[in-house]
């Protein structure tokens, strides 16, 4: 299910959050969102999160206005999401978090069946958490509630998956782990990621922005150059391949500081 | 769903999976148990069997002869008495634990959003000043008007550009529940000692004034009310992930707030019109109800329902009983054994119960 995100303006009193921005994205793509804080990418997401209603401009869902075509429950069967304030209520049980993901599938009087406790099962074995279905959500360390709001999210069967920083207030170990995850699902997926590196080596295609404008879309080794990365972040940058995994690697440092071993040019 | 049953038994709340039901069928039993009791003990105590024996007259299994001092004080006095006691404990604890939900705060309740302060200066209006300054309304109509004045008063300085800020609806609910107070004190220096009284029942509450007539409407209001926050407990669930997450599970959250709120309102100025300002109930029972079967709404709001009703038909009881012959005002026991019960449960579990 592709995503295009159409002229798409946000303006909360006088301010312009964001401006004319226009994205496609391409069925079981990777998308990444990055820019400076301020810049617009959690605006952009909440738009597709049906939580903040655009000015102007629309998003479509596989050609469905997700505003003015699709219910509040339909957009919820087509995308889901992990959002970066996500409250969560520590003493739900695991059960009950993901639960909630099936919640748009059901009417008033449904009761949860055999079907939905085989896609509670499900997700939860797909990101490696089966084994706390019975535990508290206070039990767990942030990583592991971090698997477990994915797993809601796997809940809804949403071929569409945003992430608004999913990495944040994770250990480095738990950070890879749960990117390659959702890397792993093949769901056509939007993140909002704050580490260019992440980005880099993880995103089919990204979107930079800033100051609530689109800078430039495309595949990371167009989009990343150090130009660009010291244009919208203001820091320097070194693009190489990553050591270990071969991947592309963005190396940054302050714009101030002084070259003792890296250099900032483009060696790849 | 047996496909995982033995699973589901192990749960990790004090009580889950099969025993939920177990419990809710305890809790009927319960109910049962304190109603009979509740009629069957007051100023005057009357053998069980008797109270069996009019209420099965009336119910027409049983046509015993009973006395007409026995019929009154069972049919007409205590059964709807303990009755109303049971709706309205059932009630305002529902309306707390969606208040709570609402507000997405653990202290949300209908006193500390003001409801009752609100409702205790209508029904002092119309006593003190009598009827005309109300609009012609009795003391419990005033109360139902200004309850939900209240509410709307509340939630209009809790909302900014739309969106309810759950801190702002607490702090607001505060403010506007000591101005209440401060102008029912204040007439409350101006009135005869009979009429003081009559106020300090308002604002303490009281089942005393139950009777079959003015069962009906509040029973028919409160029921439903509780139906419908019982089919939407699945959505009342997603609003404990914040707003971005509720929207994205499909629910619209702010009309789903708007609805709560005209439900939630509607069942708490009912049942404050009919009991007056009865504390804690709706702060305590939702919170225990928690604790013993976690925060998930299909489960946890039967329980406080049920709860609510024993817990109330027992503390009107104790409020006859306590000074007999004398009665005292109900929400002096509901505050006093609910906030030992209430520390107690605290202590007891290791975590917080409610919206951390």
């Amino acid at each position: 299910m592709n995503v295009t995100i159409a002229d798409l303006d946000v303006v909360i009193e006088t301010n312009q959050i964001l401006g004319d921005v226009s994205i496609d994205i391409t069925t079981g793509h990777f998308h990444g969102i990055v820019g400076p804080n301020g810049s617009g990418k959690s605006t952009l997401l909440r738009c597709i999160y049906r939580a903040l209603k655009p000015t102007n401009g629309s998003v479509f869902l596989d050609g469905d206005d997700l505003w003015r075509t699709l219910s509040s429950r339909h957009a919820a069967r087509r995308r889901a999401i992990v959002a970066q304030d996500s409250a969560i209520d520590l003493d739900f049980s695991v059960r009950d978090v993901v639960a909630m993901g099936r919640a748009p599938h059901k009417g008033l009087f449904d009761r949860d069946d055999a079907n939905d406790a085989t896609i509670i099962d499900d997700a939860l074995t797909s990101v490696g958490m089966a084994w706390a279905i019975d535990r508290l959500v206070a039990t767990l360390s942030g990583g592991e509630r971090q698997r477990v709001l994915l797993a809601r999210a796997l809940a809804q069967q949403a071929p569409i998956l945003v992430l608004d920083e999913p990495t944040n207030h994770l250990d480095v170990r738990a950070q890879l782990e749960l990117l390659d995850l959702v890397r792993s699902l093949g769901h056509t997926t939007i993140a909002a990621l704050h580490d260019l590196d992440h980005a880099a080596s993880l995103c089919d295609t990204i979107s930079v922005l800033q100051h609530g404008r689109l800078v430039i879309t495309g595949p990371p080794h167009d989009v990343l150059t150090p130009e660009l990365i010291g244009d919208v972040f203001g820091v320097r940058a070194h693009i190489g391949t990553h050591p270990i995994t071969g991947r592309l690697h963005i190396a940054v440092a302050a714009a101030t500081s002084t070259a003792t071993a890296a250099t900032s040019s483009k060696d790849n | 769903m047996p496909a995982d049953a033995p699973r589901r038994a192990r749960g990790p709340h004090l009580i889950s999976g099969g025993g939920i039901v177990a419990l809710l069928i305890g809790l009927v039993i319960a109910l049962v148990a304190a109603l009979l009791l509740g009629i069957s003990i007051g100023t005057v105590t009357l053998p069980l069997a008797d109270v069996w024996r009019v209420i099965g007259t009336h119910l027409g299994w049983s046509n015993a002869p009973v006395t007409a001092v026995q019929d009154q004080i069972i049919w007409e006095f205590r059964t709807p008495r303990v009755l109303l006691a049971a709706v309205v404990g059932a009630g305002l604890s529902m309306a707390g634990a969606v208040l709570q939900v609402l507000a997405r705060n653990g202290l949300a309740d209908p006193y500390v959003l003001g409801v009752s302060s609100g409702a205790a200066l209508g029904a002092v209006l119309a006593i003190a000043i009598g009827s005309s300054a109300v609009g012609g309304l009795s003391a419990s109509g005033a109360a139902f008007v200004f309850s939900l004045l209240t509410l709307v008063v509340v939630f209009a300085f809790a909302q900014r550009a739309g969106r309810i800020g759950p801190t702002r609806l607490v702090l607001a609910g505060v403010a506007v529940s000591y101005l209440a107070t401060a102008a029912t004190s204040f007439i409350q220096l101006y009135v005869n000692p009979l009429e003081l009284r009559g106020i300090l029942y308002w604002i303490l509450g009281s089942l005393a004034s139950a009777s079959w007539d003015d069962l009906r409407l509040p029973t028919i209001t409160i029921v439903l009310s509780m139906g419908w926050l019982l089919a939407r407990a699945r959505s009342m669930n997603v609003m404990a992930t914040g707003d971005d997450t509720a929207n994205a599970l499909g629910v619209d959250v702010n009309r789903f707030r708007i609805e709560l709120l005209v439900i939630s309102s509607l069942l708490t100025a009912t049942a404050v019109s009919v009991s007056g300002g009865i504390g804690f109930v709706g702060l305590m029972v939702p919170h225990a109800a928690r604790m013993i079967v976690g925060p998930e709404h299909r489960r946890m709001l039967p329980v406080c329902a049920l709860g609510g009703a024993v817990f109330m038909v027992l503390v009107d009881l104790l409020s006859r009983i306590a000074d007999r012959p004398n009665e005292l005002p109900v929400g002096i026991f509901t505050a006093a054994l609910g906030a030992p019960f209430f520390l107690l449960l605290l202590r007891r579990t290791g975590t917080g119960g409610g919206s951390t």
